[in-house]
């Protein structure tokens, strides 16, 4: 059985306006162990999938329809009440920002102790030694000393790994990384992700790695969801997925990204802009940026369909084009 | 023989410290000292007409630093910055020079003002530098930029908020190109975007430079993105050039332990499963930087000499290193 199935998510934002469809039916599962990658460009939906999950929508955003199901029981329609022992201790989240999890009146250590205390039972003694036990296995130099420090006393990268410490010490089975390193600075961004894949590989934990970077996806997450405004465009093996991509918009970002092996003359361009909500064309929402169209494309919505070792939403795969 | 191309921009042990101290009360209280942080200390490197140098680092190496010392907006703290030959304040002191030379900047947003319409945001430079008087011309000019830069004509009318991020960048570089400059820095412009735009600004920034000679200082700490675009590339290390040459050679041979430890770090899409050996330690405060060799806390091959004595830089090939184990021949 799949850890997490999203089936069919809607997320809708009431406005004076008219609603809008910000995810419009986006289907994917997390295996126990995997590494899920999640790209796309800015607006794409990746941060409104990760907070639908963990039931933080924003309101008035709210799931309009589909479901969200952790180890086969839905999680979409709970209360907050029912929803707090499960954020944390089922489902850990690590935000971009470092600060926004971090609570800077409280020492690192007690912000361990008490998320541990809350989801696991343990005396003061055995949270306080496991705290320092965290703040080691982060790599956080001096842990002992330091689990009195406050998160103003780290640097970026500290911060970031302290956090990391924090999404992990209840032992959730699954963590939703957004971001996790973007603020941070090259080298720090390639030890906080090997941290984080080292972890959870020890741990057995799940991870959603949402990211627009694709050489962190490359390196580091087993499958990739490539999403574009609001739907999955490509789902699969990130080999596959990388070096085979069979939706154009796929193929386009692939083509789109500098590489450090081959130096190209220009880089394969997108021209356009990725719609904005509520002014998602017909069909294919690619189709006035897709160099491949067919007459299809302009009138009905492909969703995804095997092709080769992936699955893509687009007319030409699935002998739509034949 | 082919002609040696003629130096646009020339950093000549360029310095610039800022004073971070406490106020005077609180230093005599603490009993602390003023407190210099060099931002850019002692940096030389020329760009020749038509092609991009790139400075890469981490953050807080200098980097912006330098951008802002190149265009005058920081004077040196020691050393010269040289514009087409001469000093930067002469330069700049001769509009006919000073219109020569522009800056983009990384958030294409705070650089536009939001209360302007593009046109006029656009036409900023044309009309301080009086390039051209009707305002039929003026028009007619701005229209013909931002067709340049792949919007239209009728998009003068809008306001900034009315754009993308990656259409925000066309009208600041737009704006860059209407005083017809000849050399820009670009600091981090394509750092707040989205990769697909990202190519289209990347790929609008070479036509530029192919069809009309630009020289670019370019700025960036995305390795793959320098690759791309440079034909020289700098690697800063806290304030200073650690290794300098062709971009190709040093992207095929770096040489400094640092750049080393930069393409390692950086993630590639080409390499599906790899394995890295993540690398250790953070950019050190640059207030009270190591002595030595600024870089011997996180480098595998420093030994004693590197803890006390600077490195100079030593020619390899066309390479520059600053790093005694490559200059012993330590490094392999
Ligand atoms: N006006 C200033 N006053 C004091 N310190 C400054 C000033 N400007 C820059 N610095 C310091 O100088 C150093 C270099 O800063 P700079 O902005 O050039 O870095 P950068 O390489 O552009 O970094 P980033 O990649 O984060 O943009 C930093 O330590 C910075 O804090
Ligand atoms: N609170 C909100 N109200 C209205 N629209 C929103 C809200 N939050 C997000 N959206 C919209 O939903 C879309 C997806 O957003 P998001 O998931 O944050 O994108 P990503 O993380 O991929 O950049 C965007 O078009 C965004 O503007
Ligand atoms: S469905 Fe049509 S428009 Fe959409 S990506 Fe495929 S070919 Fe292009
Ligand atoms: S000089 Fe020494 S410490 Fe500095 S980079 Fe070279 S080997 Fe490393
Ligand atoms: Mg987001
Ligand atoms: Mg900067």
């Amino acid at each position: 059985m799949a850890l997490l199935d999203v089936i069919d998510l809607v997320v809708e934002f009431p406005t004076r306006r008219g609603t809008l469809r910000a995810l419009d039916g986006i289907s994917f599962s997390i295996e126990p162990g995997e590494i899920l990658g999640v790209v796309g460009e800015s607006g794409a939906g990746k941060s409104l999938t990760g907070s639908a999950i963990i039931g933080l929508l924003e309101p008035p955003g709210r799931v309009a329809s589909g479901q969200i199901q952790f180890e086969g029981s839905r999680i979409d329609r709970l209360s907050p009440a029912q929803m707090r022992p499960i954020r944390g201790r089922q489902i850990g989240a690590i935000f971009q920002d470092p600060l926004t999890t971090l609570d800077p009146l409280m020492s690192v250590g007690r912000q361990l102790v008490e998320t541990m205390q809350t989801h696991l039972k343990l005396s003061d003694r055995d949270a306080r030694a496991r705290a320092v036990q965290w703040l080691e296995e982060v790599g956080i130099p001096a842990a002992a000393e330091r689990v009195e420090a406050y998160p103003h006393q780290f640097s970026g990268g500290m911060r970031q790994r302290v956090v990391i410490a924090l999404a992990l010490c209840a032992e959730p089975k699954l963590v939703i990384a957004d971001e996790p390193t973007t603020a941070l600075d090259v080298s720090i961004q390639s030890q906080i992700i090997s941290l984080l894949k080292r972890l959870t590989e020890s741990h057995g934990t799940s991870v959603m790695l949402v990211t627009h970077d694709m050489g962190v996806i490359a390196e580091t997450c087993d499958r990739v969801a490539v999403m574009y405004a609001g739907r999955i465009a490509e789902i699969g093996p990130v080999a596959d997925v990388v070096r085979t991509p069979s939706h154009p918009y796929t193929e386009g970002l692939m083509g789109s990204i500098p590489s450090l092996e081959a130096r190209v003359e220009r880089l394969r361009q997108i021209d356009g802009a990725m719609p904005r909500l509520g002014a998602i064309p017909q069909g294919c929402a690619f189709n006035p940026r897709c160099g491949r169209t067919i007459a299809r494309c302009f009138t009905h919505r492909p969703d995804l369909m095997p092709a080769g070792a992936t699955q893509a939403a687009c007319w030409l795969v699935g002998g739509g084009a034949a | 023989m082919s002609q040696q191309p003629r130096i646009v921009f020339e950093a000549i042990e360029a310095s610039r410290s800022f004073d971070v101290s406490k106020g005077p009360l609180q230093r005599v209280l603490s009993g602390e000292g003023r407190r210099i942080l060099r931002a850019v200390d002692s940096v030389s490197f020329g760009i020749s007409h038509a092609s991009t140098l790139s400075l890469v680092g981490e953050s807080g190496c200098g980097k912006s630093t330098m951008a802002r010392l190149a265009v005058g907006l920081y004077r040196p703290t020691g050393g010269e910055v040289r514009f087409e030959g001469q000093n930067l304040s002469a330069a700049r002191a001769q509009p006919a020079l000073r219109r020569k030379m522009n800056m983009i900047f990384q958030d294409p947003y705070a650089s536009l003002n939001p209360r302007w319409r593009v046109r006029d945001i656009v036409a900023e430079p044309i009309r301080a530098f009086k390039l051209l008087q009707g305002p039929k011309d003026i028009n007619d000019r701005v229209g013909q930029l931002l067709t340049q830069v792949g919007l239209s004509a009728k998009d003068g009318e809008k306001f900034p908020h009315e754009f993308s991020g990656g259409q925000r960048q066309r009208i600041s570089i737009a704006r860059a190109l209407s005083s017809e400059p000849e050399f820009l820095v670009c600091d981090e412009p394509t750092s707040a975007l989205d990769v697909s735009v990202q190519a289209q600004i990347l790929n609008l920034m070479r036509d530029l430079q192919n069809r009309y000679g630009l020289t670019y200082l370019f700025i960036s700490h995305n390795l793959a993105v320098v690759r791309h675009m440079s034909d020289r590339l700098g690697v800063m290390y806290l304030g200073r050039i650690v290794e300098q040459g062709p971009a190709e050679a040093i992207f095929r041979t770096p040489r400094h332990p640092y750049t080393r430890l930069l393409l390692e770090a950086i993630p590639d899409i080409s390499s599906v499963g790899r394995r890295r050996t993540p690398v250790g330690g953070e950019v050190p405060s640059p207030i009270a930087p190591p002595p030595g060799c600024t870089f011997h806390p996180r480098c595998s091959l420093a030994n004693e000499r590197c803890r006390t004595e600077k490195p100079e830089h030593t020619r390899n090939d066309d390479v520059l290193v600053a790093c005694h184990a490559v200059q012993e021949g330590r490094a392999v």
